[in-house]
């Protein structure tokens, strides 16, 4: 197998090529991203490429590479400007399939990681999205109008492509001491705050599990779409509990945005597309990924225990171990010197 | 109702599993404020205010999906409440009734915290499904919607328009059998006498109406009921799996169904109504 993580700056580029690089069936991990890997990696190959991701046919074709996992789409408006956003989630989406088709392309495989903000919050949706539902009004903010076209992309890429197993998984809410979203920040502070007179539905994944289903995907064939989510979905006030924290309806159901942009500079960041989770919450139907085989181990009340778990620590804990920056001339000399022993030559290994 | 697609294979067994620790469902119904609310509000109500009799209650399935459709009324419908508790206390095995409500609650504050809290459920077609089909529970629906609760007191116990027949559609889904239901008392219990149409507007409510005791003493009118005597009949089941596979494609059918249960229900109003001696003592 020979492997390419788009994204592989990003949290879950990063640990899917960590969890890849343990089997020895994976030849081939190559990484690519606009911006430096943000962990360790061992035996994965980094490429810096543009947003556009418009080189990147070279390189699959160069690589022989029969697997791509796309893990780089932008989810979250508050870690990229618009423009950005909209550059890489969809003129990016848009060149990363040009790479992968064509007569002569060598690629068997596609992981689409996508999210649930896919279907949007709305007063009229169904308790449990699943995926073959629709949302039932054109999308409200350009994130989630990006999100959909590339998803569109994606969809007539596998209609042209049938060689090709393409899989799509829409993530819910990722959660876990090592990831950083508008989520984990809101939950953080010191109260939850909420709309007041709303308790919205809530469904979270473990940060584990979200590797575990990229790399089953990976893995086994799973044509299709699959919603992601843990088993379960909380209101937000049981959210809170868990946290141990009070839930604070501080903010006003009418003018909620308004009131949300004057917060912003005061560091309570919540996205446009997250206003809408507040006040009506969303839950999807996981089954179809459960009936498929693929083991996600926490519901999402474990998940939030953890995240409450980790949060306590958090505290002791700050400034322990330097986080990890990428160095080119060192990560190429660990790869390629002569002088360094690899750990299939020597029995303990020489990294880190 | 949306046209729904066809549910994929047999998920049924992939529910998640229920957590005890949990004190709230996935659908976000509360135990705690559910209990609450029962131990009080809804056991005075029953038993000393409306003092409710209940007849047929052998017809809701002990166990299996089924739907539970009523007539609605009352501006802040006490039917919906009265029903749960039926089944609740009457029944030789009780369970939890999910009841269907407006969308418009879900985007209203407060309303939006509390409705599914005491066991609300948006009306959406999806959601009666997977509740009737894969979580095998009873699900109460009103097919009137608001045009019953709107409804002023000069037409009490005229049955509205039973909808477009979604609810027909939904039981045919899930091969669940319908149960009718025909409740008398409530129409007396907050009499509506006119409806308040620009004040409806400018606080996007679903509707503002005169009752006896509102507006004139405020929010506290607003669920004041009068002691009306409420009869409540369980009517003999109608199996939905009798016309073959996919019976929801012959339109015709499915709108004659709904007009036949819709026939039912006021039929049984009129004999009950007959025999009613006095609204409040029944």
């Amino acid at each position: 197998m020979r492997v390419l993580v788009t994204g592989i700056s990003s949290f879950w580029g990063g640990r899917l090529a960590q969890a890849l690089e343990q089997d020895p069936a994976v030849e081939v991990i190559v990484g690519v991203s606009p911006e430096d890997p943000t962990c360790e990696l061992e035996r994965t190959e980094y490429v810096r490429v543009g947003t556009q991701h418009a080189l990147l046919r070279r390189i699959v074709q160069a690589a022989q590479i029969d697997t791509v996992v796309d893990s780089r789409l932008i989810v979250d408006s508050t870690t990229a400007n618009p423009r950005v956003a909209h550059e890489a989630n969809v003129i990016g989406t848009m060149n990363i399939l040009a790479a992968c088709s064509g007569p002569d392309s060598p690629v068997r495989k596609f992981v689409f990681k996508s999210t649930a903000h896919y279907y949007g919050c709305e007063q009229d949706d169904p308790a449990f999205f699943t995926e073959r539902m629709q949302r039932p009004h054109p999308a409200r903010t350009q994130l989630e109008r990006d999100i959909v076209e590339a998803e569109k992309a994606v969809g007539s890429f596998a209609e042209r492509n049938e060689r090709v197993t393409v899989t799509t998984l829409r993530f819910v809410n990722g959660l876990g001491p090592d990831l950083r979203t508008a989520h984990t920040a809101l939950l953080s502070l010191p109260v939850v705050p909420s709309i007041l007179g709303f308790d919205p539905r809530y469904q979270f994944i473990h940060e584990d599990d979200i590797v575990a289903v990229l790399e089953h995907a990976v893995r086994e064939d799973l044509p299709g779409v699959y919603n992601a989510a843990g088993d379960g979905v909380l209101v937000l006030s049981e959210v809170a509990s868990l946290l141990g924290k009070p839930l604070a309806p501080l903010l006003p159901p009418w003018g909620t945005g308004l009131a949300l942009s004057a917060l912003w500079p005061l560091g309570l960041k919540v996205p446009p597309e997250m206003i809408n989770q507040l006040r009506f919450g969303r839950g999807i139907d996981n089954r179809k990924l459960k009936a498929a085989g693929v083991p996600i181990r926490h519901t999402t009340r474990e998940t939030v225990q953890a995240f409450a778990e980790q949060q306590r620590v958090a505290a002791i804990r700050r400034g322990e171990g330097e986080p990890y920056r990428y160095e080119r001339e060192v990560e190429e000399f660990l790869r390629y010197s002569p002088s360094v022993r690899r750990s299939s030559d020597a029995p303990a290994k020489l990294q880190n | 109702m949306k046209q729904l697609p066809a549910p994929s294979g047999d998920l049924r067994d992939y529910l998640p599993a229920i957590e005890p620790e949990r004190q709230v469902t996935d659908w976000g119904r509360s135990e705690r404020v559910e209990g609450l609310l029962d131990r009080t509000v809804y056991e005075f109500l029953y038993h000393y205010w409306f003092r409710c009799e209940v007849e047929g209650i052998e017809h809701v399935p002990a166990d299996g999906g089924a739907l539970i459709v009523s007539n609605h009324s009352g501006a802040l419908p006490p039917d919906a409440t009265m029903i749960l508790k039926a089944v609740k206390e009457e029944h030789s095995r009780p369970r939890p009734v999910h009841l269907t409500v407006e969308h418009f609650f879900k985007g209203y504050p407060l309303f939006s915290m509390l409705v599914p809290k005491i066991g609300g459920v948006p009306a959406h077609p999806a959601n009666v499904q997977r509740l009737l089909h894969d979580e095998q529970q009873l699900v109460l629906v009103f097919p009137e919607g608001r045009k019953g609760t709107e409804k002023l007191y000069k037409d009490r116990y005229k049955l509205r328009r039973f909808g477009r027949g979604g609810f027909v559609e939904a039981a045919m889904r899930a091969r669940a059998p319908i149960v009718p239901v025909a409740v008398v008392g409530a129409e007396e219990s907050m009499p509506v006498f006119a409806q308040l149409t620009a004040l409806q507007r400018l606080t996007g409510l679903l509707y503002v109406p005169v009752t006896p005791t509102f507006p004139h003493l405020g929010l506290l009118g607003f669920v004041g009921y009068l002691p009306a005597k409420f009869k409540i009949r369980f009517l003999e089941p109608i199996p939905t799996d009798r016309w073959g596979d996919e019976p929801w494609h012959d339109r015709g059918l499915v709108q004659s169904v709904a007009d036949e249960i819709r026939a039912r229900i006021q039929e049984e109003l009129y004999d009950m109504l007959a025999k009613r001696r006095s609204v409040w003592f029944g």
